[in-house]
């Protein structure tokens, strides 16, 4: 999973820097993905996982790490 | 009236309308055809110690809400645009310090902000960001001693002549990406203004909103704690749009208000004779309540969560405060047109009780700070994963 969270990143994520040297806990927004961006990866995340993120769950602090992500798909995906 | 009544709330309202009528409404003729602050409007908001009723009063403020304080911006806004604006703009100021600076240094600041009455103004936006306040090019640079230094080329700093202080962003350090911004409080004498350009609009004229080479230096400690993302959408993004709505909502009550009593003129002339303007009237006072609702029940509603960090987060509240700023600066030149139809050549001269010109001009300028387009942008882009069933 944390592969496919890091590649629909690269793709998405915008990020200025390598996204493989962006550690787990790292702070993605801190790292310079933008609000634009970060809705961008939401979309992608919830087609490649088939998954629909709930109100609850769209805000800043579920996309702002890898391991957050992780986290948010777990539940979702219920693994 | 924005907030349900309370003692605190009619004792402010009452003396904003007063300073309104008998000092920001008296000079604001002269404020907008010479482009000047509105000096008197000020020091009478000084003297009620205006300038710090959004602090705590444990740090001598009067601990009012925001939607105490948008019923102030809407008191002044009937009379005097610009003043409205420049207090709307310094308590946004102050409502990020109250929110995000829970360091001694910023409560002590906010003391003394309370005790001087010091106007604070903001400086976020940069030239070469296109216009997107949430990237900076400008960084803090830190020296060996640990102090810090920086440096921007603002477009605008609205009434920064005025300002006893003024809160920049900048990127955190030099090697931070664009968008991980902090906000800075720059102020005397670490603070060095360079006019670049000049303040000659269609309206806001007093604001006085040139543009700065801006520097600053001083004590790590000015720069908030709080990440200048997270300041942005839990505070000062839903005030700007509470009390900027505030101030339109002034000026769309004062243009109704001329239109009310050219009608009722109007009408004396021929008793028993409905005037054919007394339906764009009706038409008219639908849309101002439309306006008022929508302002006094987002500000409600800003109040209710404003400790809700969940709340303040989510994707709902950041839509509904976008779409309040794109509604009622759309309205408001709706409906100062709809005065002026009313109000005819009576509001199409500058020389009559009736004038219109100064709130048309005023109004049109709601829709270009920060332009609603893209606000609209944003929004759109959250709407493609937001659901709220």
């Amino acid at each position: 999973m944390d592969e496919t969270i890091r590649k629909i990143l690269a793709e998405y994520g915008h990020f200025p820097v390598d996204v493989a040297k962006i550690r787990d806990e790292d702070d993605l927004y801190q790292a310079g993905m933008t609000s634009h961006a970060s809705v961008n990866v939401m979309l992608a995340l919830e087609d490649e996982f088939e998954v629909e993120f709930p109100e609850v769950m769209l805000r800043k602090s579920t996309f702002e790490s890898v391991a957050a992500i992780r986290i948010a798909l777990d539940e979702l995906t219920g693994s | 009236v924005i907030t349900a009544p309370d003692s605190l709330g009619t004792d402010l309202s009452r003396h904003a309308e007063r300073i309104g009528v008998e000092v920001a409404g008296v000079a604001a003729d002269e404020v907008d055809r010479d482009a000047r602050f509105p000096t008197e409007a000020f020091e009478a908001l000084r003297e009620e110690s205006f300038l710090s009723v959004l602090i705590p009063t444990e740090l001598g403020g009067r601990g009012a809400t925001v939607g105490q304080v948008a019923d102030i911006v809407f008191q002044l806004g009937r009379h005097c645009a610009s003043t409205a604006m420049i207090f709307a703009m310094h308590q946004i100021q102050v409502a990020s310090i109250v929110r995000h600076g829970d360091s001694a240094f910023f409560r002590d600041y906010l003391a003394e902000v309370a005790e001087r009455q010091l106007l604070l103004a903001s400086a976020t936006t940069e030239i070469g960001v296109g216009g997107d306040v949430r990237t900076s090019v400008c960084t803090v640079e830190r020296d060996p001693a640990g102090n810090i230094h920086l440096e921007k080329l603002a477009p605008v700093i609205s009434y920064g002549e005025h300002a006893d202080g003024i809160l920049a962003t900048a990127r955190r350090d030099p090697e931070s990406p664009p968008n991980d911004q902090v906000l800075v409080l720059c102020r005397p004498p670490g603070l060095m203004l360079e006019p670049i350009s000049g303040w000659d609009t269609l309206g806001f004229r007093g604001t006085c909103s040139l543009g700065f080479r801006l520097v600053a230096e001083g004590g790590s400690q000015l720069i908030l704690g709080d990440a200048y993302g997270d300041i942005s959408s839990r505070t000062m993004l839903p005030v700007s749009h509470i009390l900027w709505s505030s101030v339109w909502l002034g000026l769309a009550t004062s243009a109704v208000d001329k239109a009310r009593r050219f009608v009722r003129t109007e009408a004396r002339k021929k008793p028993g004779v409905t005037p054919p303007s007394a339906l764009r009237l009706a038409e008219l006072l639908a849309q101002l309540q439309r306006m008022e609702e929508l302002v006094s029940g987002t500000a409600r509603r800003y109040d209710e969560i404003c400790d809700d960090r969940d709340a303040l987060d989510g994707m709902g509240f950041a839509i509904t405060m976008n779409s309040l700023k794109v509604s009622t600066s759309t309205l408001v030149v709706e409906i100062v047109n709809r005065a002026m139809a009313i109000c005819g050549m009576a509001g199409y001269r500058e020389d009559s009780p009736y004038s219109l010109g100064r709130t048309l001009r005023d109004a049109h300028g709601a829709a270009v700070m920060v332009n609603n387009d893209r606000i609209n942008s944003n929004t759109a882009q959250m709407l493609l994963v937001y659901k709220d069933d």
